[in-house]
């Protein structure tokens, strides 16, 4: 690899390839580079390896992902992991060819390196579809929440929204009827003897929006055997995977918790006023809210910046999923709308967060006058 | 004194520039809130350029006739009054001969009234310069709008709707409720679509034309 690395530095013969070419190199190896001088304490770990560990976090709900697609219909066992599994992945594929595409496009034209954001965006999009999603609707959605979600802003780390949040938002108001409904959930593809005729079904968030109840018991929700978008119905398998992001320190606990507790608070609100029958617990197991407050909301780029700030938007957002549920009947998901809602605020709370905060130390500086 | 050609460079200057490097929609961001109402389809879209361009052109026109004996306290309602007499002409003109467009097009045609082109060309242009020249440069900002309309609507309905003018461009057959793959993109009938059109219009744009990109 080193060896070859001089023909694709500047003056180079495949030059024009460099930003390619580091994408590649600082995939596959730990950069060898460090600081020369001066104290400074710092882990191994750059952006990548931390990508990877969210991918990590992502696989318990995505491997459960596979497992339901299976059992919704019909299928058991190994055989139900299995025909999930090769269901999704063309999605996964789609997703990250599309994605990487162009990200890797932008960055060849503008000389950046490749940044590695889309490596987690690429996978939570296929898990925030329905399973059965058209192919070419995963890779347009995909397609416009890169170029419109992160390269006009100036790529990663620059993004106002979230991207993979953005795809699914895009792939919601352009094509609604393949994005919900009754039959969406389900898996349309006839092998391994699943049993894919005329199977629908509301999905509890719909239930709960028309009836009122699930025709799910809540046991079945929080392990996620219910139909749903493919990785977002296990709430177990999603708390691992906060287990996993929180005990290595990458998403804010500040944020996940503000989360719940902002979703719990709205639940009890309105369960008290009357306007819903069930219990307020049932909005923290049934839709995307768990995956949202814990893969979404925590995305380092898009939400709030300050602690105070995570706390706010964090509440905010978990409260506004539970209002947009409950109130708006177009909507039975409300995570999606409030998390992206959030993202446009967070900058602000955080400007009135630091402002504050200056405004509190100028007060000190005059006292001790 | 040597008597100009009608069709000078000079004078051929002001009706084409607006079509590109001076455009009023994707340079000058103007009229782009009757850009984002119309182009959900492509007829209406071309009715409300040509109204557009009849009313800037005239207006021009008109107001540089009379830009010497108007004191200049006063202009704006004498534009207004010129102006809204020409919006109510074309108004009833499209009642006339194209009833069901101007039903679609609902408040947009009384509100060229508002269209800061409009306004904008007679205060910036018409009021300084002779009427020919000001006319042209009224045809051409019209037009000038009138194109990012049409392409605008263009891609809204072709996308939005699968059709063209109305008339089926997408085949019934791909259809998903038909057995087949393909699906309308309903956000193509939402205006946010028609603002990140424009938006791609003014990219394509502003990176063929380096010249009018920010410092």
């Amino acid at each position: 690899m080193d060896n070859i690395k001089p023909t694709f530095s500047k003056g180079g013969k495949l030059g024009f390839l460099e930003s390619t070419f580091d994408a590649f190199e600082t995939f596959l190896f730990v950069p060898n580079t460090t600081t020369r001088k001066g104290a400074h304490i710092r882990d191994c770990n750059d952006m990548k390896r931390t990508m990877i560990m969210v991918v990590v976090a992502l696989m318990p709900a995505f491997f459960f992902g596979c497992y339901n697609t299976g059992i919704q219909v019909g299928l058991e066992g190994f055989t139900a992991f299995f025909y999930g599994l090769v269901r999704v992945l063309p999605m996964v594929c789609v997703s990250y060819i599309v994605g990487l595409g162009i990200e890797f496009g932008f960055a060849q034209a503008r000389g950046h390196e490749v940044n590695e954001g889309f490596l987690v965006s690429g996978l939570l999009i296929p898990m925030i579809m329905p399973v059965s999603t058209p192919l070419w609707m995963v890779g347009l959605a995909t397609a416009f929440a890169v170029v419109f979600g992160k390269e006009v802003f100036g790529g990663t780390g620059m993004n106002v929204f979230n991207p993979a949040l953005l795809a699914r938002a895009f792939a919601f108001f352009a094509y609604t009827p393949s994005m919900s409904g009754e039959t969406v959930w389900y898996s349309d593809w006839t092998m391994m003897g699943a049993h894919v005729d005329g199977i629908t079904g509301a999905t509890a968030l719909e239930q709960l929006s028309t009836t009122g109840t699930m025709a799910y018991s809540p046991l079945d929700a929080f392990l996620g055997f219910i139909p749903g978008s493919f990785a977002e119905t296990s709430t177990l398998a999603i708390l691992l995977g906060a287990a996993i992001l929180l005990f290595t320190g990458i998403a804010s606990w500040r944020t996940m918790v503000s989360v719940f507790v902002g979703g719990l608070a709205m639940g009890y609100l309105f369960q008290a006023l009357g306007v819903t029958e069930y219990p307020a617990w049932w909005h923290l197991i049934v839709g995307g809210f768990a995956f949202g407050a814990v893969f979404m909301a925590t995305d380092p780029v898009t939400s709030s910046q300050t602690n105070a700030g995570k706390y706010i938007v964090g509440l905010m957002t978990g409260a506004l999923a539970v209002l947009i549920r409950v109130v708006n009947p177009a909507y039975p998901e409300g995570m999606m709308l409030s998390i992206l809602f959030m993202n446009a605020l967070a900058p602000l709370v955080d400007y009135y967060v630091v402002e504050a905060n200056i405004a509190r130390r100028k007060k000190r500086v005059k006292l001790a006058k | 004194m040597e008597k100009e050609p009608l069709f000078s460079a000079k004078n051929l200057k002001f009706l084409t520039g607006p079509f590109s490097a001076n455009n009023p929609v994707i340079v000058q961001i103007l009229g782009i809130c009757s850009a984002l109402a119309v182009t959900v389809q492509l007829k209406p879209a071309i009715v409300m350029a040509l109204s557009v361009t009849v009313v800037t052109g005239f207006a021009n026109l008109v107001m540089s006739l009379l830009r010497n004996g108007v004191p200049s306290r006063i202009r704006i309602i004498v534009q207004l009054v010129v102006i809204a007499a020409l919006v109510i002409l074309v108004d009833q003109v499209l009642k006339a001969f194209v009833y069901e467009v101007s039903k679609q097009l609902s408040v947009y045609v009384g509100l060229i009234i508002t269209n800061c082109i409009v306004m904008g060309r007679v205060e910036a242009f018409a009021l300084a310069n002779k009427p020919w020249a000001s006319f042209l440069d009224g045809l051409g900002n019209g037009l000038g709008y009138g194109l990012i309309l049409v392409i605008v609507a263009f891609f809204r309905e072709l996308f939005g709707s699968g059709s063209l003018m109305g008339y089926r461009i997408i085949p019934e057959s791909w259809y998903m409720a038909e057995g087949g793959f393909y699906s309308n993109c309903g956000l193509m009938l939402f205006p946010p679509m028609a603002l990140i059109i424009v938006g791609c219009i003014i990219w394509v744009h502003r990176s063929r034309n380096k010249d009018l990109q920010e410092k």
